[in-house]
């Protein structure tokens, strides 16, 4: 058996298990009998139409919202299912919102202070300072999504692309195996387009990157697999040529 | 007007960043205060705990310089309103929980305090027993469990922190882990302190029913009737104001504090930055509770009656008003905002009584029109 540091076991070269997860809402059923493995490192992107059940799975995953039934498993032996969300982000799942969500009253330096992996008590924080290497990290995390500039100003300033990047960079700041990514170019120009992948692949490798994004050119310039969902469960996976001359998939998605 | 500074603008160190103004305040925030911060603490603190003592005890009435005997007392109790409104600052201006039951923790700690004054002077009431008068009234021969103890003073002071505290922290519990929020947060607040108000209603609740706890004798055995015992308890609330802004401070100084305030902006990613927000807002809350406790248990020996009528809703909105016309999220517009607040209203209940809720209604709907950050927003605008 082959432990990380967190004590994520990827022995298997799996990080993510997902195994016959259903969820229902008063009677829809937005994940039915969903299965879906991540491997370690991947970048993987997740497409799909609205109402597929994207979302409800990154809760799933997250602890937000808790399955009728099915399996979660991060590496070998944490069981998803069992933890609160705070303890899922704290053994190493970081995730983005769909709409950014940063902590606008406070400066870019704070949002990504307040997001750096350490001890999250009350008691700890209360007396917490910030430490040189903890300086820079925070220098390396604003040079990796391109904040240097915008150090000290308040987050709520920042464009809609650099409050995605911030966010990103806040995920990295928790130092994650996984990092979740909702639709992070919803919204941006072709320029910002290009450097949100640019980021997003070299993330990917060091960490397991999920995407789940509507914009296939900007899938297309990131992905080397594609998972398509559907109703709750997976249709197709694949490369994403492969998935692109699926029938079935260009009947419910990719034809309309 | 640095001083005024919300601690949230700037709390990164300094770097020679090109053309980022915050980045030249930063270092001094790192401090809980600036030089002028702590110069205009200093000299108020010195004008509440030497000044005005000296002007009321030393100077003749008929002096200019008198500071009027019943002026004391209705400083000591804007005082003490000023804490709450620190500690309503902390959950409402700060963590962005609106709490529109702080009333009863102060009344809470009120009656801890009213209880030990009441034990104090056992055999000295109008029957000469030695249980309160209101007992020997309703005919009760023995002292209830729940005041045993109080006759110790270190320990009806400790409870004047614990029961608010207790009270605090099992409702927070119970809401925050339900993710019970928002309006809906203060609308249970508002049935709590309710709740209590017509428990303490009752007499046989044992706590005096609708008089509540009064005539109080004396303190530590200092008569409450004498002038220099009235100063000297001025001076404790002073003092304990002062220390219980220093506390408030530092925690919003502190790394907590900017996750406290996180958490007003956008909790869910706080959460997911893998805090258990519901530990912060317990903390926080708790904390806001037991200061009330403090504020209500300095105010009973100062005003003389503890009941509960400071338990109605009413008096709750009122605590949250200063600090909305003050200005929420920052310590000083609190104190600015209760100070200002109950001087108007002592000036109005005096000249137009019958006024007073109209004029406190428009003034809070202004400021929510008009100044959402409170009269200490005006200045920090001016500023920028």
């Amino acid at each position: 058996m082959q432990l990380t540091e967190k004590g994520i076991d990827t022995s298997h070269g799996v990080i993510l298990y997902l195994e016959k997860i259903s969820v229902s809402f008063e009677g829809f059923k937005a994940l039915n009998d969903l299965t879906l493995y991540i491997d370690d490192g991947e970048l993987r992107c997740i497409i799909g139409p609205n109402g597929a059940g994207k979302t409800t799975m990154m809760d799933v995953i997250t602890g937000k919202t808790r399955p009728d039934s099915g399996v979660a498993y991060f590496g070998q032996t944490a069981n998803l299912l069992e933890m609160s969300d705070n303890e899922i982000v704290l053994a190493g799942i970081g995730r983005k919102f769909q709409k950014p969500t940063v902590f606008q009253e406070h400066t870019v330096f704070e949002n990504l202070e307040l997001a750096m992996k350490t001890n999250k008590g009350v008691w700890h924080t209360l007396f917490a300072s910030l430490s040189a290497e903890e300086h820079d990290r925070v220098d390396e995390t604003l040079e990796t999504i391109g904040l240097q500039e915008r150090k000290y100003e308040r987050a709520g300033l920042l464009s809609h692309g650099q409050k995605q990047w911030l966010e990103i960079g806040m995920l990295l700041m928790q130092d994650p195996k996984l990092l979740l990514v909702d639709e992070p170019v919803a919204g941006m120009t072709p320029q910002e387009m290009e450097r949100t992948a640019t980021l997003l692949e070299s993330l990917a490798g060091q960490h397991s990157v999920v995407v789940v994004e509507h914009d296939m050119e900007f899938i297309r310039s990131i992905a080397k697999k594609v998972t398509v969902l559907h109703e709750g469960s997976v249709l197709a996976e694949g490369s994403m040529d492969e998935i692109q001359n699926n029938e079935e998939v260009m009947e419910v998605y990719l034809g309309n | 007007m640095q001083f005024l500074n919300p601690p949230s603008a700037s709390s990164a160190p300094t770097e020679n960043e090109s053309g980022s103004k915050i980045g030249t305040i930063s270092r001094a925030s790192l401090q809980m205060h600036s030089k002028l911060g702590w110069t205009v603490m200093g000299v108020l603190m010195i004008l509440g705990v030497v000044v005005i003592p000296i002007l009321n005890l030393m100077v003749p009435p008929d002096s200019l310089f008198h500071f009027p005997d019943y002026l004391i007392p209705l400083f000591g109790k804007f005082l003490c309103y000023a804490i709450v409104a620190l500690a309503i600052d902390m959950v409402w201006g700060y963590t962005g929980i609106l709490s529109l039951g702080h009333g009863v923790f102060f009344a809470l700690g009120g009656y801890a305090m009213g209880m030990h004054l009441m034990r104090a002077m056992a055999g000295q009431g109008v029957y000469r027993s030695e249980l309160p008068d209101f007992m020997v009234f309703l005919n009760w021969k023995e002292l209830p469990w729940y005041w045993y103890g109080f006759s110790s003073f270190p320990f009806a002071m400790f409870m004047v922190m614990f029961v608010p505290g207790l009270l605090a922290f099992v409702f927070g519990y119970l809401a925050f882990r339900s993710r019970i929020r928002g309006v809906y947060l203060s609308i249970i607040t508002q049935a709590m302190t309710y709740a209590f108000m017509l428990a303490f209603f009752r007499n046989d609740m044992g706590f005096g029913g609708n008089n509540g706890l009064t005539d109080f004798k004396h303190i530590l055995g200092f008569s409450l009737l004498e002038q220099n015992t009235k100063v000297g308890l001025f001076i404790i609330t002073v003092i304990m104001l002062g220390i219980i802004y220093l506390v408030c401070r530092f925690v919003v100084c502190s790394k907590t504090g900017r996750i406290l305030m996180a958490i007003r902006d956008a909790e869910e990613r706080v959460r997911f930055s893998g805090y258990n927000s519901v530990q912060y807002k317990l903390f926080v809350w708790t904390l806001s509770a037991v200061l009330c406790g403090i504020a209500g248990a300095l105010y009973v020996p100062q005003v003389g009656i503890i009941n509960p009528s400071e338990m109605q809703p009413s008096n709750s909105i009122e605590m949250a008003i200063w600090v909305a016309v003050g200005g929420r999220g920052s310590l000083i517009g609190a104190l600015v905002g209760s100070s200002l607040v109950n001087g108007a209203k002592s000036v109005f209940t005096v000249m137009f009584p019958e006024l007073w809720l109209y004029f406190l209604g428009a003034l809070f709907i202004g400021v929510t029109l008009f100044l959402p950050k409170g009269i200490v927003g005006l200045f920090q605008r001016k500023k920028s």
